[in-house]
Protein backbone atom coordinates (compact mmCIF):
# COMPACT_ATOMS: atom_id res chain seq x y z
CA UNK A 1 0.00 0.00 0.00
CA UNK A 2 1.30 3.52 -0.84
CA UNK A 3 0.17 6.29 1.76
CA UNK A 4 1.06 10.39 2.25
CA UNK A 5 1.88 11.57 5.60
CA UNK A 6 2.05 14.62 7.35
CA UNK A 7 4.55 14.89 9.97
CA UNK A 8 5.31 17.22 12.40
CA UNK A 9 9.13 18.25 12.03
CA UNK A 10 10.78 20.37 14.43
CA UNK A 11 14.39 20.47 14.71
CA UNK A 12 15.10 21.23 18.59
CA UNK A 13 13.10 23.05 21.25
CA UNK A 14 14.01 26.09 20.05
CA UNK A 15 12.60 25.26 16.32
CA UNK A 16 9.50 26.79 15.65
CA UNK A 17 8.45 23.36 13.58
CA UNK A 18 5.99 22.64 10.58
CA UNK A 19 4.24 19.94 8.77
CA UNK A 20 6.09 18.32 6.37
CA UNK A 21 4.42 16.12 3.34
CA UNK A 22 6.56 12.56 3.07
CA UNK A 23 5.29 9.71 0.25
CA UNK A 24 5.62 6.42 1.25
CA UNK A 25 5.43 3.14 -1.45
CA UNK A 26 5.14 -0.82 -0.21
CA UNK A 27 4.41 -0.49 2.76
CA UNK A 28 3.10 -4.34 3.80
CA UNK A 29 -0.28 -4.10 5.78
CA UNK A 30 1.33 -6.55 8.62
CA UNK A 31 4.04 -3.94 8.98
CA UNK A 32 2.93 -2.25 12.82
CA UNK A 33 2.80 1.87 12.30
CA UNK A 34 6.19 2.11 13.62
CA UNK A 35 7.87 0.00 11.10
CA UNK A 36 6.30 2.03 8.09
CA UNK A 37 7.79 4.90 9.56
CA UNK A 38 11.16 2.93 10.22
CA UNK A 39 10.94 2.08 6.31
CA UNK A 40 10.44 6.06 5.70
CA UNK A 41 13.86 6.60 7.84
CA UNK A 42 15.39 4.33 5.72
CA UNK A 43 14.90 6.21 2.60
CA UNK A 44 15.58 9.12 4.30
CA UNK A 45 19.08 8.03 5.40
CA UNK A 46 20.21 7.17 1.75
CA UNK A 47 18.70 10.24 0.30
CA UNK A 48 21.24 11.88 2.83
CA UNK A 49 17.73 13.46 4.61
CA UNK A 50 17.62 14.01 8.22
CA UNK A 51 15.24 10.25 9.93
CA UNK A 52 12.12 11.70 11.31
CA UNK A 53 12.70 11.39 15.15
CA UNK A 54 10.57 9.22 17.13
CA UNK A 55 10.29 7.42 20.47
CA UNK A 56 9.77 3.74 20.79
CA UNK A 57 11.84 0.82 22.81
CA UNK A 58 9.99 -2.33 23.37
CA UNK A 59 7.59 -2.30 20.07
CA UNK A 60 5.16 -4.65 22.68
CA UNK A 61 2.82 -2.20 23.99
CA UNK A 62 4.05 -2.66 27.32
CA UNK A 63 6.92 0.35 28.27
CA UNK A 64 5.12 2.95 27.21
CA UNK A 65 7.95 4.89 25.46
CA UNK A 66 6.29 4.83 21.54
CA UNK A 67 3.19 7.26 21.40
CA UNK A 68 2.36 9.55 18.82
CA UNK A 69 -1.18 11.46 17.93
CA UNK A 70 -2.84 9.63 14.33
CA UNK A 71 -5.10 11.50 12.21
CA UNK A 72 -6.59 13.39 15.92
CA UNK A 73 -6.02 10.51 18.01
CA UNK A 74 -3.39 9.90 20.67
CA UNK A 75 -2.21 5.98 19.51
CA UNK A 76 -4.33 5.97 16.51
CA UNK A 77 -7.71 4.95 16.01
CA UNK A 78 -7.61 1.61 17.19
CA UNK A 79 -9.08 1.08 20.70
CA UNK A 80 -6.66 -0.22 23.14
CA UNK A 81 -3.56 0.10 21.63
CA UNK A 82 -0.24 1.53 21.40
CA UNK A 83 1.63 3.28 18.54
CA UNK A 84 3.97 0.11 18.40
CA UNK A 85 0.77 -2.26 17.99
CA UNK A 86 -0.88 -0.40 15.82
CA UNK A 87 -0.89 -2.32 12.58
CA UNK A 88 -0.85 -0.81 8.83
CA UNK A 89 -4.25 -2.94 7.74
CA UNK A 90 -6.08 -0.61 9.34
CA UNK A 91 -5.05 2.40 7.07
CA UNK A 92 -6.51 2.21 3.66
CA UNK A 93 -4.25 2.31 0.87
CA UNK A 94 -3.56 5.83 -0.59
CA UNK A 95 -4.68 7.44 2.61
CA UNK A 96 -3.10 10.55 3.98
CA UNK A 97 -1.98 10.10 7.57
CA UNK A 98 -1.39 13.43 9.83
CA UNK A 99 1.04 12.56 12.99
CA UNK A 100 1.90 15.10 15.59
CA UNK A 101 3.63 14.96 18.87
CA UNK A 102 1.76 15.09 22.18
CA UNK A 103 0.59 18.65 22.16
CA UNK A 104 0.97 20.13 26.25
CA UNK A 105 2.83 22.48 27.52
CA UNK A 106 4.74 19.99 30.41
CA UNK A 107 5.36 17.79 27.12
CA UNK A 108 7.85 19.85 25.53
CA UNK A 109 9.13 18.92 22.19
CA UNK A 110 12.69 17.61 21.83
CA UNK A 111 12.65 16.58 18.31
CA UNK A 112 10.00 15.84 15.92
CA UNK A 113 7.87 13.51 17.70
CA UNK A 114 9.86 13.24 20.69
CA UNK A 115 8.63 14.55 23.87
CA UNK A 116 10.66 15.18 27.13
CA UNK A 117 7.84 13.49 29.28
CA UNK A 118 10.06 14.21 32.91
CA UNK A 119 7.02 16.23 34.35
CA UNK A 120 5.66 12.53 35.08
CA UNK A 121 8.62 11.48 36.41
CA UNK A 122 8.55 14.17 39.06
CA UNK A 123 4.71 13.47 39.94
CA UNK A 124 6.03 9.99 40.45
CA UNK A 125 9.06 11.51 42.89
CA UNK A 126 6.77 13.72 44.27
CA UNK A 127 4.43 10.50 45.68
CA UNK A 128 7.98 9.52 47.46
CA UNK A 129 8.31 6.01 49.60
CA UNK A 130 6.10 3.54 51.01
CA UNK A 131 6.91 2.21 54.51
CA UNK A 132 7.56 -1.25 53.77
CA UNK A 133 9.83 -3.54 56.57
CA UNK A 134 12.99 -4.77 55.20
CA UNK A 135 14.70 -7.71 55.82
CA UNK A 136 13.60 -11.34 54.88
CA UNK A 137 11.18 -11.36 52.53
CA UNK A 138 7.61 -11.55 54.00
CA UNK A 139 5.54 -14.83 53.91
CA UNK A 140 3.26 -14.97 51.30
CA UNK A 141 -0.03 -14.08 52.30
CA UNK A 142 1.22 -13.03 55.60
CA UNK A 143 -0.78 -9.29 54.59
CA UNK A 144 -4.09 -10.07 53.32
CA UNK A 145 -5.44 -8.17 50.13
CA UNK A 146 -9.50 -8.44 49.15
CA UNK A 147 -9.53 -9.66 45.45
CA UNK A 148 -11.28 -6.86 44.39
CA UNK A 149 -9.12 -4.64 45.39
CA UNK A 150 -6.14 -6.71 44.34
CA UNK A 151 -7.90 -6.34 40.67
CA UNK A 152 -8.22 -2.76 40.87
CA UNK A 153 -5.36 -2.13 41.81
CA UNK A 154 -3.37 -4.35 39.23
CA UNK A 155 -5.99 -2.58 36.64
CA UNK A 156 -4.68 0.96 37.73
CA UNK A 157 -0.77 -0.55 37.84
CA UNK A 158 -0.96 -1.40 34.28
CA UNK A 159 -0.64 2.13 33.33
CA UNK A 160 2.73 2.58 31.48
CA UNK A 161 2.99 6.05 31.48
CA UNK A 162 3.21 6.85 27.94
CA UNK A 163 1.49 10.34 28.43
CA UNK A 164 -1.46 9.78 25.28
CA UNK A 165 -3.86 10.57 28.08
CA UNK A 166 -2.41 13.96 28.30
CA UNK A 167 -2.41 14.51 24.51
CA UNK A 168 -5.99 13.52 24.17
CA UNK A 169 -7.44 15.79 26.64
CA UNK A 170 -9.17 18.99 25.77
CA UNK A 171 -7.89 20.36 28.96
CA UNK A 172 -4.07 18.57 28.81
CA UNK A 173 -4.91 17.48 31.96
CA UNK A 174 -2.15 14.51 33.75
CA UNK A 175 -5.38 13.50 35.80
CA UNK A 176 -5.69 9.91 34.94
CA UNK A 177 -2.07 9.02 34.69
CA UNK A 178 -1.78 10.68 38.26
CA UNK A 179 -4.50 9.14 39.57
CA UNK A 180 -3.96 5.37 38.19
CA UNK A 181 -0.39 5.91 40.20
CA UNK A 182 -2.30 7.09 43.44
CA UNK A 183 -4.81 4.01 42.96
CA UNK A 184 -2.70 1.38 42.51
CA UNK A 185 -0.84 2.04 46.14
CA UNK A 186 -3.65 3.47 47.88
CA UNK A 187 -6.17 0.12 47.17
CA UNK A 188 -3.76 -2.31 48.66
CA UNK A 189 -2.61 -2.57 52.56
CA UNK A 190 1.08 -1.45 52.13
CA UNK A 191 0.03 1.86 50.24
CA UNK A 192 -1.94 3.01 53.13
CA UNK A 193 0.40 5.01 55.65
CA UNK A 194 1.38 7.64 52.95
CA UNK A 195 -1.66 7.06 51.62
CA UNK A 196 -3.14 10.77 52.47
CA UNK A 197 0.23 12.83 51.86
CA UNK A 198 1.07 10.89 49.12
CA UNK A 199 -2.11 11.69 47.53
CA UNK A 200 -1.87 15.73 48.25
CA UNK A 201 1.49 16.12 47.27
CA UNK A 202 1.35 13.90 43.88
CA UNK A 203 -1.72 16.21 42.89
CA UNK A 204 0.07 19.41 43.72
CA UNK A 205 3.32 18.72 41.74
CA UNK A 206 0.95 17.85 39.05
CA UNK A 207 -0.44 21.21 38.88
CA UNK A 208 2.98 23.06 39.49
CA UNK A 209 3.66 20.88 36.26
CA UNK A 210 1.43 23.18 34.71
CA UNK A 211 -1.05 20.84 33.40
CA UNK A 212 -4.91 21.59 33.08
CA UNK A 213 -7.44 20.89 35.37
CA UNK A 214 -10.07 17.60 34.58
CA UNK A 215 -13.09 18.39 33.93
CA UNK A 216 -14.13 14.74 33.21
CA UNK A 217 -14.41 14.26 29.78
CA UNK A 218 -13.97 10.69 29.34
CA UNK A 219 -11.36 11.46 26.37
CA UNK A 220 -8.12 9.81 28.56
CA UNK A 221 -9.66 6.63 29.07
CA UNK A 222 -10.86 6.51 25.61
CA UNK A 223 -7.46 6.33 24.32
CA UNK A 224 -5.51 4.93 27.46
CA UNK A 225 -3.48 1.85 25.92
CA UNK A 226 -4.62 0.00 28.98
CA UNK A 227 -7.87 0.96 29.51
CA UNK A 228 -7.27 2.78 33.18
CA UNK A 229 -10.90 3.44 34.05
CA UNK A 230 -12.07 7.04 34.80
CA UNK A 231 -13.31 5.96 38.54
CA UNK A 232 -9.18 6.43 39.58
CA UNK A 233 -10.01 9.99 39.16
CA UNK A 234 -12.13 10.12 41.56
CA UNK A 235 -10.41 8.02 44.04
CA UNK A 236 -7.51 10.43 43.57
CA UNK A 237 -10.04 13.40 44.24
CA UNK A 238 -11.62 11.48 47.60
CA UNK A 239 -8.27 10.91 48.66
CA UNK A 240 -7.10 14.90 47.79
CA UNK A 241 -10.41 16.20 49.45
CA UNK A 242 -10.03 13.86 52.50
CA UNK A 243 -6.28 15.20 53.27
CA UNK A 244 -7.68 18.83 52.41
CA UNK A 245 -10.53 18.45 54.91
CA UNK A 246 -7.85 17.96 57.64
CA UNK B 1 -17.60 23.94 39.63
CA UNK B 2 -19.18 20.95 41.37
CA UNK B 3 -20.34 22.46 44.42
CA UNK B 4 -21.79 25.87 43.18
CA UNK B 5 -23.41 23.48 40.31
CA UNK B 6 -24.88 20.97 43.14
CA UNK B 7 -26.28 24.52 44.88
CA UNK B 8 -27.57 25.31 40.91
CA UNK B 9 -29.01 21.45 40.62
CA UNK B 10 -31.05 22.02 43.85
CA UNK B 11 -32.74 25.47 43.31
CA UNK B 12 -33.58 23.65 39.90
CA UNK B 13 -35.46 20.96 41.53
CA UNK B 14 -37.44 23.18 43.90
CA UNK B 15 -38.17 25.42 41.11
CA UNK B 16 -39.93 22.23 38.90
CA UNK B 17 -41.52 21.33 41.96
CA UNK B 18 -43.28 24.68 42.29
CA UNK B 19 -43.76 25.39 38.15
CA UNK B 20 -45.86 22.42 38.65
CA UNK B 21 -47.98 23.74 40.77
CA UNK B 22 -49.82 25.52 37.52
CA UNK B 23 -51.56 22.23 37.02
CA UNK B 24 -53.33 22.60 40.35
CA UNK B 25 -54.81 26.17 39.17
CA UNK B 26 -54.65 29.47 39.42
CA UNK B 27 -54.58 30.35 43.20
CA UNK B 28 -52.68 27.33 44.08
CA UNK B 29 -49.93 28.65 41.23
CA UNK B 30 -50.39 32.69 42.74
CA UNK B 31 -50.19 31.50 46.74
CA UNK B 32 -47.12 29.54 46.03
CA UNK B 33 -45.66 32.56 44.66
CA UNK B 34 -46.94 34.92 47.86
CA UNK B 35 -45.89 32.10 50.51
CA UNK B 36 -41.99 32.19 48.63
CA UNK B 37 -42.17 36.09 49.50
CA UNK B 38 -43.97 35.87 53.05
CA UNK B 39 -42.24 32.25 54.10
CA UNK B 40 -40.96 33.07 57.84
CA UNK B 41 -43.33 35.84 58.56
CA UNK B 42 -44.07 36.93 61.08
CA UNK B 43 -41.02 36.17 62.49
CA UNK B 44 -39.23 37.50 59.54
CA UNK B 45 -39.83 40.61 57.45
CA UNK B 46 -41.08 39.87 54.18
CA UNK B 47 -38.88 38.21 51.38
CA UNK B 48 -35.98 37.87 54.47
CA UNK B 49 -35.28 34.57 53.14
CA UNK B 50 -36.52 34.79 49.19
CA UNK B 51 -33.77 37.01 49.05
CA UNK B 52 -31.01 35.11 50.84
CA UNK B 53 -31.99 32.74 48.44
CA UNK B 54 -31.53 35.07 45.65
CA UNK B 55 -27.97 36.23 47.04
CA UNK B 56 -26.81 32.41 47.46
CA UNK B 57 -27.89 31.85 43.21
CA UNK B 58 -25.87 34.79 42.27
CA UNK B 59 -22.84 34.07 43.92
CA UNK B 60 -23.43 30.15 42.99
CA UNK B 61 -23.88 31.37 39.56
CA UNK B 62 -20.61 33.83 39.29
CA UNK B 63 -18.42 31.28 41.04
CA UNK B 64 -19.81 28.58 38.53
CA UNK B 65 -19.24 31.09 35.91
CA UNK B 66 -15.63 31.67 37.27
CA UNK B 67 -14.85 28.27 37.81
CA UNK B 68 -15.48 27.86 34.17
CA UNK B 69 -13.53 30.49 32.73
CA UNK B 70 -10.22 29.83 35.00
CA UNK B 71 -10.17 25.97 34.06
CA UNK B 72 -10.66 26.94 29.99
CA UNK B 73 -7.90 29.44 30.54
CA UNK B 74 -5.51 26.62 32.31
CA UNK B 75 -6.58 24.20 29.45
CA UNK B 76 -5.45 26.87 26.88
CA UNK B 77 -2.25 27.70 29.03
CA UNK B 78 -1.45 23.60 28.94
CA UNK B 79 -1.22 23.04 25.29
CA UNK B 80 -0.07 26.11 23.47
CA UNK B 81 0.01 24.56 20.40
CA UNK B 82 -2.53 22.92 19.32
CA UNK B 83 -3.27 20.11 16.85
CA UNK B 84 -2.91 20.37 13.04
CA UNK B 85 -5.49 17.66 12.28
CA UNK B 86 -9.11 17.74 13.39
CA UNK B 87 -8.60 15.98 16.77
CA UNK B 88 -11.51 13.50 16.87
CA UNK B 89 -13.24 12.82 20.07
CA UNK B 90 -13.32 9.49 21.18
CA UNK B 91 -15.63 9.36 24.04
CA UNK B 92 -18.81 10.29 22.58
CA UNK B 93 -20.27 12.68 25.23
CA UNK B 94 -22.16 15.58 22.58
CA UNK B 95 -23.06 17.05 26.12
CA UNK B 96 -19.37 16.85 27.77
CA UNK B 97 -18.42 19.26 24.72
CA UNK B 98 -21.19 21.33 25.46
CA UNK B 99 -20.08 22.28 28.22
CA UNK B 100 -18.26 25.46 27.93
CA UNK B 101 -20.57 27.42 25.48
CA UNK B 102 -24.09 25.04 26.42
CA UNK B 103 -23.24 27.46 29.48
CA UNK B 104 -23.31 30.72 28.00
CA UNK B 105 -26.67 29.59 26.04
CA UNK B 106 -28.06 28.77 29.37
CA UNK B 107 -27.21 32.08 31.02
CA UNK B 108 -28.79 33.92 27.72
CA UNK B 109 -32.04 32.07 28.69
CA UNK B 110 -31.59 33.03 32.22
CA UNK B 111 -31.56 36.75 31.37
CA UNK B 112 -34.46 36.66 28.66
CA UNK B 113 -36.36 34.65 31.59
CA UNK B 114 -36.05 36.38 34.14
CA UNK B 115 -37.30 39.81 31.88
CA UNK B 116 -40.36 37.11 30.81
CA UNK B 117 -41.36 36.05 34.12
CA UNK B 118 -39.85 37.57 37.08
CA UNK B 119 -39.79 41.43 36.14
CA UNK B 120 -42.27 41.13 33.13
CA UNK B 121 -40.51 43.13 30.67
CA UNK B 122 -40.61 41.20 27.85
CA UNK B 123 -44.27 39.35 28.88
CA UNK B 124 -47.42 40.82 27.09
CA UNK B 125 -49.09 41.26 30.90
CA UNK B 126 -46.31 43.04 32.24
CA UNK B 127 -44.93 42.86 35.70
CA UNK B 128 -47.93 44.02 37.91
CA UNK B 129 -50.35 40.89 36.51
CA UNK B 130 -50.53 37.49 38.89
CA UNK B 131 -47.83 35.45 38.05
CA UNK B 132 -49.96 33.21 36.62
CA UNK B 133 -51.40 35.50 34.37
CA UNK B 134 -47.97 36.33 33.08
CA UNK B 135 -47.29 32.44 32.73
CA UNK B 136 -50.21 31.80 30.84
CA UNK B 137 -49.88 35.21 28.79
CA UNK B 138 -46.18 34.44 27.99
CA UNK B 139 -47.24 31.13 26.20
CA UNK B 140 -49.98 31.55 24.97
CA UNK B 141 -50.30 29.92 21.75
CA UNK B 142 -49.57 32.92 19.35
CA UNK B 143 -46.36 33.22 21.13
CA UNK B 144 -45.05 30.03 19.98
CA UNK B 145 -41.80 30.99 19.29
CA UNK B 146 -41.41 31.77 23.32
CA UNK B 147 -42.41 27.87 24.16
CA UNK B 148 -39.77 26.61 21.46
CA UNK B 149 -37.31 28.61 22.71
CA UNK B 150 -37.68 27.21 25.99
CA UNK B 151 -38.06 24.04 24.82
CA UNK B 152 -34.60 24.31 23.03
CA UNK B 153 -33.19 25.73 26.47
CA UNK B 154 -34.18 23.12 28.54
CA UNK B 155 -32.50 20.36 26.25
CA UNK B 156 -29.74 22.64 26.63
CA UNK B 157 -29.98 22.32 30.26
CA UNK B 158 -31.03 18.87 29.96
CA UNK B 159 -27.22 17.97 28.13
CA UNK B 160 -25.42 20.52 30.67
CA UNK B 161 -26.67 18.66 33.65
CA UNK B 162 -26.26 15.21 32.47
CA UNK B 163 -22.45 15.58 32.37
CA UNK B 164 -22.63 18.21 35.13
CA UNK B 165 -24.27 15.98 37.86
CA UNK B 166 -22.21 12.62 37.12
CA UNK B 167 -18.74 15.28 36.64
CA UNK B 168 -19.55 16.89 40.02
CA UNK B 169 -19.79 13.52 42.03
CA UNK B 170 -16.75 12.59 39.97
CA UNK B 171 -14.85 16.16 41.02
CA UNK B 172 -16.15 15.21 44.50
CA UNK B 173 -14.51 12.08 44.92
CA UNK B 174 -17.74 10.14 45.25
CA UNK B 175 -17.87 8.19 41.67
CA UNK B 176 -16.43 4.92 42.17
CA UNK B 177 -19.90 3.35 40.87
CA UNK B 178 -18.62 4.85 37.28
CA UNK B 179 -22.05 3.18 35.23
CA UNK B 180 -24.77 3.25 38.05
CA UNK B 181 -24.06 7.38 38.43
CA UNK B 182 -24.08 7.98 34.89
CA UNK B 183 -27.10 6.52 34.30
CA UNK B 184 -28.57 7.94 37.61
CA UNK B 185 -27.69 11.28 36.18
CA UNK B 186 -28.83 10.67 32.75
CA UNK B 187 -32.44 9.78 34.34
CA UNK B 188 -32.53 13.09 36.61
CA UNK B 189 -31.39 15.33 34.12
CA UNK B 190 -34.32 13.58 31.74
CA UNK B 191 -37.25 13.96 34.74
CA UNK B 192 -36.04 18.06 35.39
CA UNK B 193 -36.39 18.56 30.93
CA UNK B 194 -39.87 17.38 31.75
CA UNK B 195 -41.03 18.17 34.15
CA UNK B 196 -39.76 21.69 32.94
CA UNK B 197 -41.20 21.16 29.67
CA UNK B 198 -44.69 20.31 30.62
CA UNK B 199 -45.85 24.26 31.69
CA UNK B 200 -45.25 25.61 28.75
CA UNK B 201 -46.44 22.73 26.40
CA UNK B 202 -49.67 22.56 28.51
CA UNK B 203 -49.97 26.26 28.65
CA UNK B 204 -49.52 26.43 24.66
CA UNK B 205 -51.78 23.23 23.96
CA UNK B 206 -54.92 25.14 26.39
CA UNK B 207 -54.58 22.51 29.26
CA UNK B 208 -53.41 25.06 31.49
CA UNK B 209 -55.25 28.50 31.21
Amino acid sequence: MNLTLKIWRQNGSSDRGRMVTYEVQDVSPDMSFLEMLDVLNERLILEGDDPVAFDHDCREGICGMCGMVINGVAHGEQRATTTCQLHMRHFEDGATVTIEPWRAAPFPVVKDLVVDRSAFDRIIQAGGFISVPAGSAPDAHAVPVPKDDADAAFDAATCIGCGACVAACPNGSASLFTAAKITHLGLLPQGQPERASRAKAMVEQMDAEGFGGCTNTGECTAVCPKGIPLDAIARMNADYIKTAAK
Amino acid sequence: MAVTGAVLVLFLVGHMVGNLKSFLGADSFNHYAEWLRTVGSPALPNRTLLTIAEIGLVVAVVLHMWSAVSLARRAAKARPVKYAARVKPQAGGYATRTMRYGGVIILLFVIWHLLDLTFGVVNPKGGQATPYDRLVAGFAPDRWWVTVFYLVAMVMVGLHLRHGLWSALQTLGLAHRYKALKATSTVVSAVLVLGFAAVPVAVMIGVVK
